[in-house]
């Protein structure tokens, strides 16, 4: 490991101080641990923001504010979570291990690294660990791998399951800086790798994620996440849907779609959220919506799966919150 | 059943033999108490310590052109980086069976050339004073190669000529054969992933050397390191009290051990080596994948006349691991039989020996195609099973010692409600779930060796029993102690087994479940000994109540010496040892196998699995599996259980889940972490049971046991993917069975 300096501040403001490209905060540490330790990533400075008051679960009239500091455990058992934003637990409840969900936050859930085998090995070339070197996926082993959003520079998938919930629902991000703040939907905070896959979101060098606010819908309280993987627990997802339906009587009036596993960002599908809405919530009509829902995947030797397993799991995840009413 | 007496040689009575009992060192363990190879230090007098971390190469195959280490070395707190290029020429005596369990050929060697022969061989060791600097340092050495594209393709790769098994006109009954069947089978590497990772501390004292080493057998660092520094085996001590799980890949000395062994000796430091999780996974060895094909000829009732099996298997240039694929000779009674097993050497490094070595292998081919050929036929597979089951070892016309395979099948097929399987796949639905079931069964050889143990109890009559055994995590400590127990009449408080230190008297490489045949009989032996020595003191003592009691009618319990006849005629261990003023008594004994085998001695499963497949997504998830087993007399209920469950959820990885993934283009290993290469969860492994078919073997071993940490995870994989097809009549035959493999279009 190599040396670093350690700060462990009591407000943003100090947090934010002297923060530039060098600079890694440390939340849970599950993701930005592993990585030192693997020498992916090599801050010269960690900051431990572990004090900085950003914690705290509130509803309200806008929606749902998690502080970007509360652990996955803790936001997965929260019964007005649970209660009103079904999918969010799952989709925390199906992540990682139970361990690991005791220590990672949510804003570092929203910013863990790719699971990418290639880019977790310094040894390797890796255009997203190191610009221009290039990509050892493309031709490699890339079962996990991204088929959407992909570019000829960068094919890793996005690992987070909270994060499709939280596209599918419209969620804003809660930025600060030295500059002041700013509020960011999800969808836009993710950027599509194309020829930078180094940069991932919009997130500046100097800043922090200090929460996030789900808003109030009358579909979130009637949603599903649907992970598809080999084993029972502890495995990034090979498909998964998260997907919430409001209704009236057996006719949908509004549908809220978005996938993971499959993009190389948390992957929401508006086209198949069109093709629901108005109509019946039968089997025709999901076998139908989710049709064209990989349109444009470009898949590779070992994940060529993925396009019809993602058909699949969206009509999953569809016909069992149908079930579930 | 037929019944059959107990062994009863010492005419004692069984009080702690066959009882569950729980593991003597499981509190030490669970309290972080019991001290592993690394966790050894300061405590045990090792002053000093410094530490190593070893530097792997980063392409396939070639040579070495230059290591740069001065950044290394000006990292504070650094004493050394050591690389072919300054490492002193090593002996390297030869080491060859059976003072160690190297396979044939040349032994991969710490820095003494410039060749690079597999992905992540280690080019160069780091010592520094922290571990952190090591660390950072084994970062900074910068090492350039000439690089060879490595061969590492299993199917295309030239082969070693084949090793043939035949008999019969396997060609020739195949061609006539009213049914004939012919597969492909493909087995994934899979790697142990024991919790502990492989560690050594070593320590030279002049020309003496000391290791503390993660192994399954103490006396092959001693020999190795003896063999490699060119010093007398008694120069060299190795201890191994505790060891973290190991399945086989401890059984022999890898080359970091020599890494640490050699750092130690130019610093003239104790040095400690820990193999970091992504090491674990070219730094010691795996199971090898295979390719297999298999050919059925049967007559339409389902005898089977001809079986012909054609294998490659992977193993490094430099060495030739071969796997021992007997099962297909002796499991069924078929007169021709023919078997090509081709080693394909690779650019990789050597496999070793994974629990069910070989055995299981050919349990996943065998027993897949034994229940394609009941499919075709449409007969039960088990009545299959049943039609060809032999009289005598078919390969050597031997008569079985036991052979409870049929009453496995029987107890099976009732325990598990085999009735309520449906013969014709795809036919049981639950909503979204296809439901199916499978057996198949398996055997392993009940094989022994040779070995010693010393016994000494003390006047206040507790005992300590000592061999040079390990402890990989069967339970080996507790269940020794029940057998020295009820051969001296002990309660088992006041018995103590100790193993793991390779000044004790000599026992066989702790593996190839033979540990209880023969480390368990050899104490057998040794307190049979040790308690007649007591009965003859007490018998030959006018002062003592048995004075004239033929020696034969004095049994123990409890530490009582007493006549068969008159329980209360008697005295204790201690009244007898302090009248004849005697500190201790004590004895040494051992066990030799015999040395003409008359009888076929193995140890069989049947293997019950049900699955639910997923029919849209085609994930698999075992709903309960049933292990049914023969494997003579049980010790100790409880530990047989935890070696069950553990063997049947390692063969449900192996079906389902484990997979080296190693990437063609330079055999980097994609998923070398616990992450990524998926075994089993509790959450995959849910409702296990193990039933074991009463009964003993006199022919395996004088204890009566056919050993049954192997046996264990021989045929749970094909049980699993046979029942896959019988929920969706989709024939998957490569393992591990994945969701893609189930949604492909036919």
């Amino acid at each position: 490991m190599r040396p670093y300096t350690f700060a462990q501040p009591r407000s943003v403001r100090e947090a934010l101080r002297g923060a530039g490209p060098d600079t890694a905060f440390l939340a849970g540490g599950t993701t930005l641990v592993d990585l030192m330790k693997l020498e992916v990533v090599t801050p010269e400075r960690v900051v431990d923001i572990n004090r900085l008051p950003l914690d705290g679960i509130t509803l309200d009239h806008k929606g749902l504010h998690i502080g970007a500091l509360e652990r996955m455990s803790d936001v997965a058992a929260d019964r007005r979570v649970r209660e009103n934003y079904p999918m969010v637990a799952q989709a925390l409840e199906l992540s990682a291990s139970a361990q690991l969900r005791n220590m990672a936050s949510i804003g570092g859930n929203l910013l863990q690294r790719t699971r990418c085998g290639y880019f977790r090995d310094v040894s390797t070339p890796c255009n997203k660990r190191e610009p221009g070197s290039g990509c050892s996926a493309l031709e490699g082993i890339n079962r996990g791998h991204a088929v959407l959003g992909t570019s000829d520079d960068c094919i890793a998938s996005h690992p987070s399951d909270l994060a499709v919930p939280l596209v599918a629902l419209s969620t804003v991000v809660h930025l600060a800086s030295a500059r002041g703040t700013r509020s960011v939907p999800l969808d836009t905070f993710y950027t599509l790798p194309g020829a930078t896959p180094e940069v991932e979101n919009v997130l500046r060098p100097n800043e922090l994620i200090t929460g996030i606010t789900v808003p109030r819908s009358p579909w979130a309280a009637h949603s599903l996440y649907v992970k598809v993987r080999d084993r029972q627990s502890y495995e990034f997802a090979l498909t998964s849907a998260a997907v919430a339906l409001g209704m009236r009587g057996r006719t949908i009036t509004s549908a809220r779609v978005a996938a993971g596993g499959v993009g190389t960002r948390p992957w929401r599908l508006t086209a198949v959220e069109r093709a629901l809405t108005g109509r019946p919530a039968t089997a025709a009509t999901f076998e139908a919506a989710v049709v064209r829902a990989a349109d444009g995947a470009q898949p590779r030797e070992h994940n060529a799966f993925k396009p019809a397993l993602l058909r699949r799991t969206l009509v999953r995840a569809l016909t069992e919150l149908q079930e579930s009413r | 059943m037929t019944p059959q007496p107990a062994p009863r040689p010492a005419r004692q009575p069984q009080a702690a033999v066959g009882t569950p009992r729980s593991r003597v060192d499981g509190r030490l363990k669970v309290t972080g108490q019991a001290r592993f190879a690394a966790d050894h230090g300061p405590a045990d007098g090792i002053d000093g310590i410094v530490h190593a971390v070893l530097v792997d190469a980063t392409i396939g195959r070639g040579r070495i052109t230059s290591i740069e280490a001065r950044a290394a070395l000006a990292v504070p707190d650094v004493l050394t980086v050591i690389h072919h290029g300054n490492a002193p020429r090593l002996p390297y005596r030869d080491n060859s069976f059976p003072d160690s369990i190297h396979p044939p050929g040349e032994r991969l060697r710490a820095f003494q050339d410039n060749h690079v022969r597999f992905f992540g061989q280690p080019v160069a060791v780091v010592v520094a004073t922290t571990l952190e600097a090591a660390r950072h340092a084994a970062r900074l050495v910068e090492v350039t190669y000439d690089a060879e594209p490595p061969q590492l393709d299993l199917v295309t790769a030239p082969a070693h000529e084949p090793d043939i098994y035949t008999r019969g006109d396997a060609a020739a009954a195949l061609a006539s054969a009213p049914v004939q069947l012919e597969m492909t089978y493909r087995m994934g590497r899979n790697h142990h992933n024991a919790m502990e990772p492989h560690a050594i501390v070593a320590r030279w004292d002049g020309d003496r050397l000391t290791v503390w080493e993660k192994t399954q057998w103490v006396a092959d660092p001693r020999n190795e390191l003896a063999a490699v520094f060119g010093i007398p085996q008694a120069a060299v001590r190795c201890y191994s009290r505790f060891v973290g799980g190991a399945f086989g890949n401890s059984g022999r000395t890898w080359v970091h051990s020599v890494a640490a062994a050699l750092a130690a000796r130019e610093l003239r430091r104790p040095v400690k080596l820990v193999l970091s999780r992504r090491q674990l996974y070219f730094g010691i060895g795996f199971r090898p994948a295979y390719e297999y094909g298999v050919r059925l000829g049967s007559e339409r009732d389902g005898r089977l006349t001809a079986v012909v099996h054609d294998v490659r298997g992977e193993t490094s240039r430099y060495e030739r691991h071969s796997d021992d694929l007997a099962l297909g000779r002796m499991l069924y009674d078929t007169p021709n039989f023919r078997q090509d097993v081709r080693l394909v050497p690779l650019d990789v490094n050597t496999p070793t020996w994974m629990r069910g070595p070989g055995w299981s292998t050919t349990a996943t081919a065998l027993e897949t195609s034994l229940d394609e050929l009941a499919h075709e036929l449409g007969i039960d597979p088990i009545e299959l099973r049943i039609r060809n089951e032999p009289a005598d070892d078919p390969a050597t016309g031997q008569p079985f010692s036991t052979r409870r395979l049929h009453e496995c099948y029987t107890t099976g097929m009732r325990e598990f409600g085999w009735h309520r399987r449906s013969s014709r796949p795809r036919a049981v639905r639950e909503g979204d779930w296809l439901i199916g079931m499978g057996m198949a069964a398996g055997a392993y050889p009940a094989e022994s060796a040779p070995a010693q143990a010393h016994a000494r109890l003390g006047a206040d009559g507790t005992v300590v029993v000592r061999s040079a055994s390990s402890d990989m995590g069967p339970g080996t400590t507790t269940s020794m102690a029940q057998v020295a127990a009820d051969a001296l009449g002990l309660p088992m408080w006041s018995v103590q087994f100790q193993l793991g230190d390779s000044m004790m008297p000599p026992a066989p490489v702790h593996a190839l479940a033979w540990t209880m045949a023969s480390v368990g009989s050899a104490v057998q032996a040794t307190c049979d000994r040790l308690r007649r020595k007591a009965v003859a003191l007490a018998v030959g003592d006018d002062r003592s109540p048995l004075h004239g009691v033929p020696a034969d009618e004095v049994v123990v319990r409890r530490g009582w010496l007493h006549t068969r006849a008159d329980p209360r005629r008697g005295e204790t261990y201690q009244q007898l040892l302090a009248r004849n003023g005697r500190t201790h008594l004590e004895a040494v004994g051992g066990y030799e196998p015999p040395e003409e085998i008359r009888y076929s001695m193995y140890a069989y499963s049947a293997i019950f699995a049900e699955v639910a497949v997923d029919a849209r997504l085609g994930i698999v998830r075992v709903r309960r599996m049933l292990g049914v087993f023969d494997a003579g007399r049980i010790v100790n209920p409880k530990l047989a259980d935890s070696q069950a469950h553990g063997g049947m959820i390692g063969g449900l990885g192996q079906a389902l889940l484990e997979h080296t993934v190693t990437d063609p283009r330079d055999g980097r290993i994609l998923n070398a972490n616990l992450a990524d290469y998926l075994v089993p969860t509790n959450a995959d492994a849910t409702d296990i049971r193990a039933i074991y078919i009463e009964g003993v073997d006199n022919e395996a071993a004088p204890i009566g046991v056919k050993g049954l940490g192997e046996v264990v995870q021989v045929g749970v994989a094909p049980a699993i993917a046979n029942a896959v097809f019988n929920a969706t009549g989709r024939r998957v035959r490569d393992l591990p069975i994945t969701p893609e493999a189930l949604l492909m279009p036919r």
